[in-house]
């Protein structure tokens, strides 16, 4: 694995229940076997399910980071929500930024009981792309219904990372990890939830 | 195979500081292991309890922590490597062992783990433990990475076993609950025996001997300095002689590196990162005073490393050290929106205090480009408040509550407890509980404002604790209720696990730490035996629960209720495909119902979302466990579960 930006700094952005430790720790288990220095910040706090969940994944060839990137430091952010992408953006964007996001709302209780509303969500991608490099938006959940659970959007976005490019992550390392990981669970599906971001991030052209 | 009983000496694995935790002490070779669950040290027994068999361990998850540091004291006593966990609040709940057993000592290595959590992410206190340690007067350890983490814990058995005492390992949030790689040592091939013989004796006496005993414990801490002053985990980074320190300890460590290094001050600063924290390893430090002109402090939570080094420095005037101008929490340089000493530090914290001391400029992106990020965020990104989840019974609890106490109509008082239903007191447990503090503070606090009749405040009050919460801390508050006559509804929110620390057991769920059947203590026994009246209720079962609300409170004295319905979490677990539900597009008539739209903005289950477009409700499959509450509750009868077959 070479790497351009060292430390190069990936946050997963989503809410709680979508699968983001996972997916953090697919991606830095694969970093590992593939030699680098990895840290993973987790910040999930008091909610099993409903509340924002952050995770910092730090990769570097050359020494150990702590498990928070500074601000404006995100190389990379991989969005499972898109007001959750907006809002790592604020705190951790910048003009060089790789975005990839994943459309579908999940509703802040807020929203639900007419408190606060949610935003038309072409309007957010277009801030977004304001704000970034590129934004590829991946219908993550869709392909994820496709693999058969819409619960493994996570695995998708995963494959969409592992194949973009904006990291030195390798694809056979990567459907090794998810192999063993699920190695109990049927890993088939997890695997072809893989392989169709795999695909989706090929033919998937920036907004 | 769990990554941490890989026995492969050298091999560098991905671990999670929890997990880095249990392998130091595996390393160790760890016999006898207890805790509480908490955030965020759950992890240590949940991942010792997964290799118990393959290493013959006892791991056990305790009534609370000051059973469990008891039960590990002992085991340690009779020669065993023992290990407790608990969260920081669970520091205060075993202190009375902790200032006895400081003094009687131990025979094998004694450690105590204390999970700090600066920001108070997933608690109710930023409780800094290391006071403990100063207040005890042990050995405090303070890991910095993943690496440190398994190390330190190994160093922490080793230490406790020569010194005799016990020792604290103290980690927060950003290490317990972050990744990183570590590289494993070996395993012992030896096994320990335990033995306590009539001949022994393990006790802080009183009077003459608990004063002997204290002197002793003072001995001790100074071969532990002696110790610390040569502690490979103790070091210094940077220009020798330069005039600028940080001294820092645990996450402190690789933030302050990195905002040196964003700064380009590698040649100008230099940085002391001590491991050993009490007590202070004093001629390191007093080395690196001798050519300071400015300290600054970065440390979790507490100044605690400040206060200690300026003691320390406060020692060395008589030696003629020269003036030195510190900077940290006393100085309002480390600082949160909160003010100084709140807040989890970070790498922007360290740079904004060395910006403002040495006068320099640092800007992440452009101005212009935050201004416009904050903007959008400011336009487009809603809150998102904590809410219970979908399909929680303890939603139901709280909707029956509201509406038994709406009923009564005296304007009832509710205490809460700490646990998922401590979310009681937001809007999505509809904001019906009034008071929160610690474990147990619920019927605690309750057996006083139950008591307040003669003082003008007859009003029903209401406690709420979960089930797990009940073993740990209710108990005596129930039995004090009773006997002092307090009226107060004990409603015992049981969903038949520790849900809120990632679902641990507890002792009415009739399994161990293992997950093997054991005995089983049903709560309404334990109310029942205290002689207060007790009824179980599911609360999915609303006008019931509702009923049987109501009746109680309009009776007297001291009773309590048990609304049981498992975590739909856990339960989920065991289904292999779960119940479908949806909306019938015909029957719901949308905004000309007259519900106000209750599935979504009443009942505030996350599952049920509004189609605007169409202007009907809707379902989240992604999130929908399944349960089907909203559709019992549903006023236009149109929402429709589907059982799979």
């Amino acid at each position: 694995m070479r790497m351009k930006d060292d430390p190069l700094n990936i946050v997963i952005t989503g809410v709680g229940g979508q699968g983001n430790i996972q997916a953090s720790h697919i991606i830095a288990s694969a970093a590992v076997r593939g030699g680098l220095y990895v840290s993973v910040g987790e910040t999930y706090g008091a909610t099993q399910r409903g509340g924002v969940v952050m995770s910092h994944v730090r990769l570097s060839e050359e020494t150990q980071y702590g498990p928070l990137m500074p601000k404006g430091k995100a190389r990379v952010i991989l969005g499972f929500e898109p007001v959750e992408c907006l809002r790592t953006i604020g705190d951790f964007g910048n003009r060089e930024t790789r975005a990839l996001v994943n459309p579908r709302p999940v509703y802040p209780v807020d929203v639900l009981s007419g408190e606060a509303t949610y935003p038309v969500v072409n309007e957010v991608l277009s801030a977004i792309k304001e704000l970034v490099y590129s934004v590829h938006v991946i219908e993550a959940t869709e392909l994820a219904k496709q693999a058969g659970d819409t619960l493994m959007q996570n695995i998708v976005m995963v494959g969409c990372l592992a194949a973009s490019g904006f990291t030195p992550l390798r694809i056979d390392i990567v459907t090794e990890i998810i192999k063993e990981i699920f190695a109990k669970r049927s890993p088939e599906a997890n695997l072809k939830a893989f392989e169709l971001g795999v695909k989706e991030i090929r033919r998937n052209r920036p907004l | 195979m769990s990554q941490v009983e890989v026995d492969e000496p050298g091999k560098r694995i991905l671990l999670m500081g929890n997990e880095a935790i249990a392998r130091g002490a595996l390393e160790a070779g760890v016999s006898f292991c207890s805790g509480y669950p908490g955030n965020p040290a759950s992890e240590i027994l949940e991942t010792l309890a997964k290799v118990a068999k393959k290493f013959n361990l006892h791991v056990q998850w305790s009534v609370n922590e000051i059973v469990a540091l008891e039960a590990a004291g002992a085991a340690a006593a009779a020669g065993l490597r023992a290990l407790t966990a608990m969260k920081n609040l669970g520091a205060n709940v075993c202190a009375d062992f902790l200032m006895t057993v400081n003094l009687s000592g131990t025979r094998g290595g004694f450690v105590m783990v204390t999970g700090d959590d600066p920001s108070a992410h997933s608690t109710t206190t930023e409780l800094d433990t290391r006071n403990y340690a100063r207040f005890a007067d042990i050995p405090l350890l303070e890991p910095a990475t993943i690496q440190e983490a398994k190390d330190m814990t190994k160093l922490a058995f080793d230490l406790s076993e020569e010194l005799g005492v016990v020792c604290m390992l103290r980690t927060v949030t950003r290490l317990s609950h972050s990744r990183g790689v570590a590289t494993l040592g070996s395993m012992p091939r030896q096994k320990r025996v335990a033995e306590f013989s009539s001949q022994d004796m393990w006790t802080s006496g009183s009077s003459a001997i608990a004063c002997m005993f204290h002197g002793l414990l003072h001995e001790k801490m100074a071969r532990a300095q002696q110790k610390f002053d040569e502690s490979e985990f103790n070091h210094y980074v940077g220009r020798e002689n330069t005039d600028f320190i940080i001294i820092t300890s645990g996450t402190g460590w690789l933030y302050s590196l990195e905002a040196v290094k964003l700064l380009g001050l590698q040649d100008n600063v230099g940085i002391l990162k001590l491991g050993t924290t009490w007590p202070l390893p004093k001629k390191l430090v007093a080395k690196h005073l001798k050519h300071a002109k400015e300290v600054l402090f970065v440390e979790e939570i507490d100044p605690f490393l400040e206060q200690n080094v300026k003691m320390l420095t406060a020692e060395l005037l008589a030696e003629g050290i020269r003036p030195i101008r510190f900077y940290g929490k006393k100085s309002n340089h480390i600082r949160s929106e909160f003010g100084p000493g709140t807040g989890e530090m970070d790498v922007d914290t360290v740079i904004r205090a060395l910006v403002e001391i040495r006068n320099l400029e640092y800007f992440p992106r452009e101005k212009e480009y935050s201004e416009k990020a904050l903007k959008a965020v400011g336009s487009y990104v809603p809150t998102r408040s904590m809410g219970l989840c979908a399909g929680c019974p303890h939603r139901a609890s709280f909707w029956a509550i509201n509406k038994a106490l709406k009923w009564d109509g005296r304007d009832g008082i509710v205490t809460a407890d700490i646990g998922c239903y401590s979310l009681g007191l937001l809007p999505t447990g509809f904001s019906v509980e009034k008071t929160l503090h610690c474990m147990g503070a619920g019927i605690g606090t309750a057996n006083g404002f139950g008591n307040l009749k003669s003082f003008g405040l007859d009003k029903p009050v209401m406690a709420i604790s979960g089930d797990s919460t009940f073993y740990h801390a209710c108990i005596p508050a129930l039995i004090n209720a009773k006997w002092n006559r307090a009226n107060v509804l004990f409603v015992v929110l049981d969903n038949n696990t520790t849900a809120m620390t990632g679902h641990q057991p507890h002792p009415g769920s009739g399994i161990d730490a293992f997950g093997s059947s054991c005995a089983k203590i049903p709560i309404e026994s334990v109310c029942e035996g205290i002689g207060v009246p007790v009824r179980v209720a599911d609360p999915f079962d609303v006008d019931k629960a509702v009923q049987s609300l109501y009746e109680m409170l309009q009776t007297e004295g001291t009773k309590a209720i048990i609304f049981r319905h498992e975590c739909p979490l856990t339960e989920a677990r065991k289904k292999e495909k779960r119940p479908t539900v949806h909306v019938d597009q015909d029957r719901c008539i949308g905004d000309e119902c007259g519900c106000v739209r209750f599935c979504t903005r009443v009942f505030k289950c996350p599952a049920n979302i509004w189609d605007s477009v169409k202007g009907k409700a809707k379902i989240d499959e992604a999130v929908c466990t399944g349960c089907g509450l909203c559709a019992d509750l549903c006023p236009a009868g149109a929402i429709i579960l589907e059982e799979v077959k």
